[in-house]
């Protein structure tokens, strides 16, 4: 999350629904000497390559005091190294006509760049360079840190909702690092000194804790003894520690209220759901649109059309995440409306869910949603690599195989089933943005 | 709340019409055609996925609201009610075929915008014939969107950027269509009767003050065929509206907004060039150079990499029919918002005065006509670059013009363009922060 604001992909990871399942079977694995897997997607619709690489590491993987590391680190990536000075990166791909960008998560960090066929390998060995040799500058340390405070404040501290969605999961989350935002604490990054970064980097940037995906107009042939020549002499690293930390049962709903200048409030429930370990990730997803999935969806229905209480509604489910992660429910409302009211007509249509079966038609209709959503996400060269990436980083893209059969599977008791275990009141964190007026 | 925070970049450059390398020529290969009904139809076929993309411009934007807010309305109204169809019918035919059509408002015209699996195509062309051509406007809709829009509004004042953009827009134009929100105000919004929605709609959504672009799985005989079935109930109406040459631009003045904010959000702007301007090409390098170009901008370097003030600091034109503006975007801390905005006037006074490098001149021309393709890549977004380039009429032929149009630009080009369109002391300088951390000049 470098760059500008001008795209937000959440649709990316809200729902999984990119890449068909012949796609997935298309996708091509290699594993070099040195452990780095390389995925390849060939894919000539229109005539560029996007070229990523995804490293093992995001916030998932700091500690307390340290937040915001992983997220500081990209940052510095683009700091040089021997070869390419420092922002000379983005200049190199620039004038080269291809466009390039880099993002963090809990999970991940991601750097990547779209280009041409014939320029591709310009990005291709400023990677392995920066993955061997980045010099991390302490020049541009103090500097770089202000930015990324900058970005703090426009991402979070100046956004009603993201910061309501920070606290919320602070709340939700005791002691697994997800509690942490990605971005880290203002304090935290303020005390982020450069040794932290050098350490992060000598520990997580190696090529056995990252993995390649590359996808569209390329040849195999042409671009693998490419990737063996420029990646193959980085040696391997150490194994980094793994992440431990369990988040423990939830007994007893939580609630978290943020107080802040904003003009309409917003609700946001947070349920603990599993990740793709599950079964049941199949029909979690189909839930999320059975209730929020288009004006014709009961949540979107009742409160945003019949009784107008909200402005807009939605339900979220990211199955690919390295540990459980959450079902979430969200509303703003409309003027003059109060979060309780909101809140017991989304619980009375939950429980309407968990005690009546859905109708058959209601079913097909989400699945039908999905299975077109599906097909327009491959749209996207970059997005068909994303979510190649999404699913090699979390158990694996072979994975990916398997989603569309198992939504079909899917049953109305299936539905019903996975509303009533997760969506339970005892295990759910209630965030509430309330308005406050001006103070300055 | 959703644990990715995948913020990605999208746009660099900000060229909405920019080069179109020739390899993509052959690959979207469009065609142009007119319907007996005046309708203006572009299509490129895409065979490689079971889908369409449809994009539909209608001359029938805000500049034609008679009371404000009226267009915007209509264009919401659109998928709300048809002679035929409930509101609920309507969105339900849309979610069970899992299509998405959507409507919106702009300025100088309304889209619509339909994506649809290509075997459901016959019941997505029927329906958009439908909304087209038989929306009824039911009173007890336009309540329930006019409710809609308010909140709208009050929720767009919780965006620092959106109101710093319309008190840009309202101070550049004043007095012009083009200086209010398309969405009116809360007063105008309320007053709107049915009676003004269904008159609007009659007159303006015409086939001929149209343009559909269609990108996906289906051949131009194909869809002449489908549509002129579909549609033979639009007729022409009113003839496409001439250009609105705003009448006064506004002056060079300071904006202040007091917000309880830790950014101060600034746009430094002022009068650009309309489209049709052939400076456009040489302006598109120039500011490039100047804060258009990413990380390789000279406003990049400046504020963000070697002072660290910004997060997003971006320059752009927005080149418009008859009208045209220029901005410069960043937020920086209350604390250092005159700093910042002392640095980007003289990056803003630089370029008019110092030459360009020949490697900044040759870099940003490679990128712009090296990087066009990319933008092209979705089915979706070349249905609407299909649309524009009819909008200003730049024909079919223009990406086999378009990267020579930006490699003849000369230095001399550069520093007389920036000399002519950019005037530091016509800049209209908006500040929404915290005034009192802020402080004064």
């Amino acid at each position: 999350m470098r760059r500008f604001i001008s795209g937000l992909f959440l649709w990316l990871f809200s729902s999984m629904i990119a890449v068909e399942v012949s796609r997935a079977t298309a996708v091509q694995e290699f594993v070099l000497d040195n452990r780095l897997k390389v995925l390849l997607l060939e894919d000539h619709k229109s005539p560029a390559v996007t070229f990523q690489v995804w490293y093992r590491v995001g916030s998932r993987n700091e500690k307390d005091g340290k937040s915001g590391l992983s997220h500081f680190l990209e940052h510095m990536m683009f700091k040089g190294t021997p070869s390419i000075k420092p922002e000379e990166y983005s200049r190199i791909i620039a004038k080269n006509g291809g466009r390039s960008n880099a993002f963090t998560t809990s999970d991940v960090t991601v750097y990547f760049a779209t280009m041409s066929r014939d320029k591709i390998g310009i990005e291709l060995e400023m990677e392995a360079d920066r993955m061997a040799n980045a010099l991390l500058g302490d020049t541009y340390f103090e500097p770089e840190k202000k930015v990324i405070q900058e970005e703090r404040r426009l991402r979070t501290d100046d956004k009603p909702v993201a910061a309501l969605d920070e606290v919320t999961s602070a709340v939700a989350y005791t002691v697994h690092p997800y509690r942490r935002p990605v971005i880290g604490w203002m304090d935290d990054i303020q005390n982020l000194s450069r040794q932290d970064l050098v350490d992060h980097y000598k520990l997580y940037y190696a090529p056995n804790n990252a993995f390649i995906v590359v996808a569209g107009d390329f040849s195999t042939e042409e671009i693998l003894p490419k990737i063996k020549a420029a990646f193959e002499k980085i040696p391997r690293g150490p194994e980094p520690p793994k992440v431990r930390a369990e988040e423990p049962p939830q007994r007893g709903e939580r609630r978290v209220f943020l107080k802040k200048e904003a003009e309409l409030p917003f609700v946001m429930m947070f349920y603990h759901a599993p990740n793709l370990k599950s079964p049941d990730n199949f029909a979690l997803d189909l839930l999320t649109v059975v209730l929020a999935g288009g004006r014709s969806s009961p949540l979107y229905h009742d409160l945003v059309y019949q009784k107008r209480l909200a402005r807009s509604v939605d339900a979220n489910y990211s199955s690919v995440s390295m540990d459980p992660g959450g079902f979430s429910i969200t509303a703003q409302l409309m003027p003059g409306k109060e979060p309780p009211e909101v809140e017991r007509e989304i619980d009375t249509l939950v429980d309407k869910i968990k005690s009546e079966l859905i109708s058959e038609r209601d079913l097909q209709k989400a699945k039908n949603q999905v299975e077109s959503s599906f097909i327009f996400a491959q749209d996207s060269i970059f997005g068909q690599a994303m979510k190649i990436g999404s699913y090699e980083a979390n158990g694996g893209w072979r994975q990916m195989d398997q989603y569309i059969d198992g939504i079909r599977r899917v049953t109305r008791e299936d539905i019903q089933r996975v509303a009533r275990e997760y969506l339970d009141r005892d295990r759910r964190t209630v965030g509430m943005l309330i308005p406050t007026k001006d103070k300055t | 709340m959703t644990r990715f925070f995948p913020w990605v970049v999208t746009s660099v450059c900000v060229v909405i019409l920019a080069a179109w390398a020739p390899l993509l020529d052959a690959a979207l290969a469009p065609k142009r055609s007119i319907l007996d009904n005046g309708l203006v139809l572009l299509t490129s076929q895409q065979r490689s996925l079971p889908m369409v993309s449809i994009e539909l411009l209608i001359e029938a934007g805000s500049r034609y609201d008679n009371e404000e807010g009226v267009a915007n309305l209509v264009a919401r109204l659109l998928t709300y009610g048809t002679k035929r169809r409930s509101a609920l019918q309507i969105s339900d035919t849309v979610d069970f075929i899992g299509a998405s059509l959507s409507a919106s408002c702009g300025e100088d015209a309304a889209s619509v915008s339909l994506t649809i699996l290509k075997k459901d195509l016959a019941t997505g062309l029927d329906l958009l014939a439908d909304i087209l051509t038989a929306s009824t406007f039911p009173q007890e809709e336009i309540d329930r969107q006019k409710q809609a829009v308010i909140a709208g509004i009050k929720a767009r004042e919780e965006s620092p950027g959106s109101i710093a953009q319309r008190r840009f827009a309202a101070a550049l134009y004043p007095q012009s269509p083009y200086g209010r929100p398309v969405e009116g105000n809360e007063a105008s919004v309320k007053a709107i009767s049915q009676v003004s929605l269904q008159e609007f709609y009659q007159r303006f959504y015409r086939p001929n003050r149209a343009i559909m672009a269609v990108v996906g799985d289906i051949s131009q005989d194909e869809l002449i065929r489908a549509l002129n079935q579909s549609l033979r109930s639009w007729t022409k109406g009113e003839p496409r509206g001439k250009p609105l040459v705003p009448s006064t631009i506004g002056e060079a003045q300071v904006i202040r907004v007091n917000k309880d904010l830790t950014q101060a959000n600034i746009i430094l702007g002022q009068q650009g060039i309309s489209r049709e301007n052939p400076d456009y090409y040489a302006i598109q390098v120039m500011n490039c150079i100047l804060g258009g170009g990413g990380f390789s901008s000279r406003a990049m370097d400046a504020i963000r990499n070697e002072r660290g003030l910004a997060y997003s600091v971006y320059s752009y034109f927005s080149a418009e029919r008859s009208r045209g503006s220029f901005e410069l975007v960043m937020q920086t801390k209350n604390e250092t918002a005159l700093e910042a905005i002392r640095l980007a006037q003289t990056e803003i006074r630089r370029i008019r005065e110092e030459s360009v490098t020949d490697q900044e001149l040759s870099d940003a021309k490679d990128y712009l006509i090296g990087s066009f393709p990319l933008r092209l890549d979705t089915n979706r977004r070349v249905a609407s670059f299909l649309v524009q380039v009819e909008f200003y009429q730049l024909g079919l032929d223009y990406p086999e013009r378009y990267s020579d149009l930006i490699r003849k630009v000369t230095r001399e080009d550069v520093e007389r363009v920036a000399r002519q369109y950019l005037h530091p002391e016509k800049l209209i300088t908006v500040v929404v922060g915290n005034q009192k951390k802020i402080g004064e000049n």
